[in-house]
Order: structure tokens, then sequence, then C-alpha cells
């Protein structure tokens, strides 16, 4: 499976939600898409996506938020899973794409690459769903799945390690910062 | 009895309470138990446990994207071990972070382990040009409070108050 076919079998479904995504191939593929005002692209600080997702998820109980993180960042932020799992937002649900590499820095294994399991870690820290998927259909079922449940999920997905020819994008990461803020401040409850 | 003032902590507590502040984010050391107490029992905080200081640094940013006010509380050890989220998502991203630091390792200081990280704490608060101030006085504990978070918010940056030994310890 290709990280960018696994964005785009759920694309449809953040059209209302509230996206944070880590940097790199994942923010870069995800704008290639469609950019929303609604999906905010934290391009460093590796290990805080799932944090911002969190303090999202604790602040507007009326929003699903969908964190889509990555092997190298969850590693950074281990303890931040056992955050998660002590606060279980069941309006948060958090993608990792596992390509068991750190892609745009050439490409060098991860731990993944040498047998850690990111859906283990994330059950022993206590959340209370996790999966390890494979295929794009069992990833787009996991995910709509993962939505209906009202429970925190995390979805390991294993992804090629491909991405795209660059990383940078048009798209300026304080633009992008103020206007996901106003895009939550004037969106009342999801109908 | 714990030596840490209860009184002024109280006054810290409620001056964050009069700023607005509805998240707090903690991870536990001596002197702010009875902070992280006060918002475990006040029904209007939340109250959000750390495994690791960093992450609140995420936590307080999502909550001000999400319109809710926040502070994060933390020795300096914490702040240490916070630096690159502060600067590559607090700084990068221009959020208001209103982070209250424990002050460990200044003259007083009885624990041989803290005494490193209290002679750098000012330095590198400094280096990363985040504006500071020092809570050490019951009397100005509610005005400074107030006014980091003005300028926090103002200038959209993060900002740090120094909890220091005079204002937390009673011996």
């Amino acid at each position: 499976m290709r990280r960018v076919e696994a964005l785009q079998a759920v694309y449809a479904q953040l059209e209302h939600r509230v996206v944070v995504t880590i940097m790199g191939a994942v923010a870069a593929e995800l704008q290639s898409i469609g950019h929303r005002l609604n999906f905010f692209y934290l391009q460093h600080a590796m290990g805080l996506a799932s944090s911002i997702g969190l303090g999202i998820a604790l602040s507007r109980p009326d929003q699903q938020v969908v964190v889509f993180d990555g092997d190298g960042s969850i590693l950074m932020n281990l303890g931040g899973l056992t955050t998660l799992a002590r606060y279980r937002p069941r309006n948060l649900l958090h993608v990792v794409f596992d390509n068991e590499s750190l892609l745009s820095v050439g490409g060098f294994p991860t731990a993944t690459a040498t047998g850690s399991d990111l859906a283990a870690i994330a059950a022993a820290a206590g959340v209370p769903r996790t999966a390890t998927v494979r295929t794009l259909d069992a990833f787009t079922r996991a995910f709509t799945d993962a939505l209906a449940s009202n429970e925190l999920t995390t979805i390991v997905a294993k992804v090629d390690a491909v991405g795209p020819s660059g990383y940078v994008t048009d798209l300026s990461l304080l633009e992008n910062r103020f206007q996901f803020q106003r895009y939550l401040a004037q969106t009342g409850p999801r109908p | 009895m714990s030596p840490v003032s209860t009184t002024n902590s109280q006054l810290v507590y409620d001056a964050l309470k009069t700023c607005g502040i509805r998240l707090v984010s903690a991870l536990p050391e001596t002197w702010l138990v009875h902070l992280i107490r006060m918002a475990e029992d006040d029904p209007e905080m939340r109250l959000v446990r750390l495994a690791k200081e960093e992450e609140g640094v995420g936590i307080s940013a999502g909550a001000h994207l999400a319109g809710v006010k926040s502070a994060m509380l933390m020795q300096n050890h914490g702040f240490l071990a916070s630096i690159n989220g502060i600067v590559s998502c607090g700084q990068l991203y221009r959020i208001p972070l209103l982070m209250l630091i424990s002050y460990r390792g200044e003259f007083g200081e009885r624990d041989p382990w803290q005494t490193e990280g209290g002679g750098v704490t000012e330095d590198l608060l400094r280096a990363l040009r985040i504006p500071f101030e020092s809570l050490d006085q019951p009397d100005h504990v509610g005005r400074r409070i107030h006014q980091a978070q003005t300028l926090a918010l103002s200038a959209n940056k993060p900002v740090a108050l120094l909890l220091r030994r005079n204002l937390m310890w009673a011996d």
C-alpha cells in the first residue's frame, strides 16, 4: 500500500473532521490531493502531532479529530501514547503510517524495521482500539470503523517507503496555522 | 506537612483561573504538588498529566488552536526537556504558551541533582528569546501572571514565569 493511496481512499471522510499531520511526505501528499482549511500540518516538532491532536480533542469534544502520524515521529514520543490512553478521548483517531524508515532524510530504517510493533505498543499503553493493516481495503475499513466506533483508536498502516519528489509546498506554515485556528473558531458542533 | 507553600500555590492557581486558564498540563515535582492538586480538584479545570514535559507543548498548542486557554506546569529540567517542542512548535508556529517553571537549583537548593539545571535556566531562556519574569513575592503574583499571558497572546509567543524558592518554599 502506498501512503498517498491510503490518504486518497479516506479523503472524502476528512471533509468535516479536524486533521493534524506530521511533516514531510504526509503533509506534502495530503496537500497534493487537496488542502482544506481544517487540515493542519505540523512541519517540525517531531512527535508532537499526536499531542496536538489530544489538545484539540480535549478542548473541542464536539469535533472529531484525525491525526496522521508516522513511525519515525511517534517513536520520538512513545510516552505520549500513555497520555493519549490515559485520557482516551472518544473523538480522536490516531493513524500511524509506518514505512519502517526515515524516508525524507534518506530512508534509514526505524526500529519498526527490526520488529518493534507500534500497534502492540499502543495497545499496551492502554489505547482501547488498535489495528495493524497492510492493504488499502483493510485500511479504509479500519478507518471507517474507527470513526464510527466513538472510541480512541490507533491504526498502524504499513506503507511502502516511497514519497513525493519534494516536501516544500506553497502553503506557508503560519498561513496554515492561522486559517486552521479560524476554521475551528468558526465551526460549530458537527451535525 | 510539606514545606511547599499552600498559600502561595493558591495565589498562583487563583491567578491562572482569573486569566481564564481552563487546561493545565503538568508533570509532578515537589514544588508543584499543591498546584497540581488544585487543578485536579477543580471541576472547571482540565488537568493533563504528562509522561514528559515536551508533550505539554503540543497539548497547549492544540488547546490554543481550539480556543482554550492553557498553562504548562513544569520544573526547569522539564523546560530543558521541552526545548525542541518550544522552538519547533511554539515559536515556529507562533503559539502563545504560558509556561510556569519551578526554578530549582538556585541559592538555598539542598538537592545536589538539581544544581546544574539551576545554573543554565535563565541563560537558556535568554538564548531562546523567551520573555520571562520571576514570581518570588506574593504581592506581584496575580499581576505578573496576567501580564505574562497578555504578552503571550498579543505577541503569539511562548513566555515563562519562574516560580522561585522564596515564593514556593515555606521553610
